[in-house]
């Protein structure tokens, strides 16, 4: 089962009077177990790709399947709760809660997908285990560091071990060193626990850590290199 | 990590805003309490002085208020001591009445034959004692000793008179009434010449002897229509608060004035006043005062008159400080309005993208939507308890501050006492609204909030 299917999709944007194509007929299946990167420069569509992937954007035409659900149909409300359960958002901007400690902004998706108290707090424990901020649990994300933050993101995202995790440039308000973490950080654990992410990035370091890499251009796919397993499920 | 937790986390944020915003709704709320703890306190004050005086029921001869006032000939109670013994006796009135009383009210002229100046009156005669203790009547405690009736322990002719009908008979002098002008010439003298046929009725010469300076006399129809002259003995002046009753004030002993009408005819009384333990008790009273006058005083053709149409002035300024008191709510209300949404609709814009970042992870617009409303909830809930403690403790101050203040229609001055603390149902209200206010306002930034494009939301700056 493909996480996220997209057939034939377009999607434009209104600026002003004028209409602005984002995305111009994208079809892709976006394999499991797979560390995919969408590669191209910025404003080729990365970004709305994902938008549309993640389900908090709605295509103008085409389609999209998601763990083998057509979206296109589902109201808000079941849409708000299908994101919940199937999709971990990095953010460019870490986008953390600023009043919940890093524990607790572990803990909200947890929350909303409805895990009880103890399943729930064990988790957040691991994941902070697991970013290497078990210390930090009490901390506010403005007690933070940047890559402190983002590894908090990080586990946030994958805690309710989503079926797809998203993340958009999350790298990109990082120095490099701390970049490399997040990077090599994410991908130990999509290795670990066997998770879909795509990873949207322009970055070289980032694109040789890909085992699907989707190039974009001006809202087209131009090409699609399936590489060689690096720890995920062969196909 | 509940959303209450939450919520009250956000409002922390930015906890100048979230004070300013506190204290305007405690202003508010001082100003709505204080406020309608002072109309609570004229509403006593004037609620305590009218029963003090009229009661809270009258048994009046039919027409005597629309007709007869001051006609005690035509529209006079024959039987009243039989009505009031009955009344007593009753068991279901008994436990509710303090007093029962009757009085008798006569217009007639006032004369001073020593200064050869007159005066009509409006002259009642009561029962002292039994007026005295209709002044006892205290439901709402005010910190005030009971008049007593200047006329306790007198002689049987004697009289009080009002301040106005002092100075017009020229006997502020002989009373020493103080500040109390004489008239510079005859076009300034309020009273008339007394005219020589009703000086002859009087069979006397004026009175020029230290000792007969305070006696007037009161001229009245008899219940025969003649003329009957009596002589009172003035013993005091009092000022009753509003010029135009104290122009023609003249009290007696109901004794002295059912002489001067009825002679020795069968006396009877204007009205039997009856004084009841508390105000919310008039309708039942009633009730039950109608079923008896119907069945055992028929033939007496009597009407009752409560004490709402006895006193139309307490309606009319129960109504003027009600309307303010709405105008105030109001515009409190309004300002409390706008400065809560003010608040919520700035922490909207300001995390726009956290809330675009909270429904990207799956919490629903509702979800949105009832964390900004329970912002607004918390802090009218904030806003209520200390505005309503500040409120209370304001005035307690105000209250033990030894302010003391004339109300108007009154003479006497009273402590200056602000009804807050135990006025349940205007606490009560004021919370309930400012809780309410901040709310609804609360919900339009959030239903804004909550029908924010998640997309447009994660871009914002």
């Amino acid at each position: 089962m493909n996480p996220v299917v997209l057939t034939n999709v377009n999607k434009s944007y209104r600026l002003d009077a004028v209409r602005v194509p984002a995305l111009r007929d994208i079809s892709l299946e976006v394999r499991p177990d797979r560390f995919t990167v969408l590669c191209g420069p910025s404003g080729s569509g990365k970004t709305t790709l994902l938008n549309l992937m993640g389900c908090i954007d709605r295509p103008d035409s085409g389609a999209i399947v998601v763990a083998d659900q057509p979206v296109a149909t589902l109201s808000d409300d079941a849409l708000s709760d299908f994101r919940a359960r199937n999709f971990g958002f990095v953010f460019q901007n870490f986008n953390l809660i600023p009043v919940l400690t890093a524990f607790e902004n572990i803990e909200y998706p947890l929350r909303l997908a409805g895990m009880a108290t103890e399943q729930r707090q064990r988790r957040v424990r691991e994941m902070l285990e697991a970013v290497g901020l078990a210390d930090r649990a009490d901390h506010l994300p403005g007690q933070l560091s940047g890559g402190q933050r983002q590894r908090v993101a990080v586990a946030r995202a994958l805690a309710p071990a989503p079926k797809l995790v998203l993340a958009d440039e999350p790298t990109a308000n990082l120095d490099s060193q701390t970049g490399a973490a997040i990077i090599a950080l994410m991908r130990r654990m999509q290795r670990e626990q066997h998770l879909s992410v795509v990873f949207s990035s322009h970055d070289p370091h980032v694109l040789a850590q890909a085992d699907d890499a989707v190039f974009i251009q001006d809202g087209t796919i131009t090409s699609i290199e399936r590489r060689e397993n690096r720890g995920g499920t062969q196909l | 990590m509940r959303s209450a937790s939450i919520a009250v986390r956000n409002l922390l944020r930015n906890r100048r805003r979230s004070v300013t915003t506190l204290l305007a709704m405690i202003v508010g709320a001082l100003a709505v309490l204080l406020f309608g703890g002072f109309s609570q306190m004229v509403k006593n004050g004037l609620e305590t002085g009218f029963v003090r005086n009229s009661g809270h029921l009258q048994i009046q001869h039919r027409g005597y208020y629309l007709f007869g006032s001051g006609n005690p000939a035509a529209y006079g109670i024959r039987n009243y001591a039989g009505i009031i013994e009955r009344v007593k006796a009753d068991p279901v009135l008994a436990p509710m009445l303090t007093v029962v009383t009757p009085i008798l009210q006569m217009g007639g002229i006032a004369g001073n034959f020593a200064a050869e100046r007159s005066k009509t009156v409006f002259a009642t005669g009561y029962v002292v004692a039994e007026q005295n203790r209709l002044h006892e009547w205290n439901d709402y405690r005010f910190p005030t000793t009971p008049l007593r009736s200047a006329l306790t322990d007198s002689s049987p002719d004697a009289a009080v008179i009002g301040l106005g009908v002092a100075r017009i008979l020229e006997l502020c002098a002989p009373l020493n009434i103080p500040d109390c002008p004489l008239p510079q010439d005859t076009s300034e003298q309020g009273g008339a010449r007394m005219p020589p046929d009703i000086a002859a009725l009087t069979g006397s010469e004026p009175q020029t002897k230290a000792q007969e300076q305070t006696r007037i006399e009161l001229l009245v129809a008899t219940a025969q229509g003649l003329p009957n002259v009596g002589e009172l003995h003035v013993l005091k002046a009092d000022s009753l608060g509003i010029k135009e009753l104290d122009d023609v004030y003249v009290a007696m002993h109901l004794a002295n004035a059912q002489h001067l009408v009825f002679g020795r005819e069968p006396h009877q009384a204007t009205a039997i006043i009856l004084q009841l333990q508390h105000t919310s008790q008039i309708a039942v009273a009633r009730a039950r005062l109608q079923q008896l006058l119907d069945r055992e005083f028929g033939e007496d053709k009597l009407e009752i008159q409560d004490f709402g149409a006895l006193n139309p002035m307490y309606g009319q300024t129960i109504t003027f400080f009600n309307t303010i008191f709405t105008f105030i709510a109001l515009l409190i209300g309004v300002i409390v309005l706008f400065t809560v949404g003010n608040t919520m609709g700035t922490a909207v814009v300001e995390r726009t993208v956290e809330i675009g970042t909270l429904r990207a992870m799956g919490l629903r617009r509702s979800g949105v939507r009832n964390l900004f409303v329970l912002e607004g909830l918390i802090l009218g809930v904030v806003g209520a308890v200390l505005g309503l403690a500040a409120s209370i403790a304001a005035a307690s101050l105000i209250n033990h501050a030894g302010v003391y203040w004339t109300p108007p229609g009154r003479v006497d001055r009273i402590p200056l006492t602000l009804y807050v603390l135990g006025a349940n149902a205007l606490l009560a209200g004021c919370a309930l609204g400012l809780i309410s206010v901040a709310t609804l306002s609360a919900w339009l930034p959030a239903r804004r909030a909550a029908r924010l494009n998640i997309v447009e939301a994660l871009r914002h700056v």
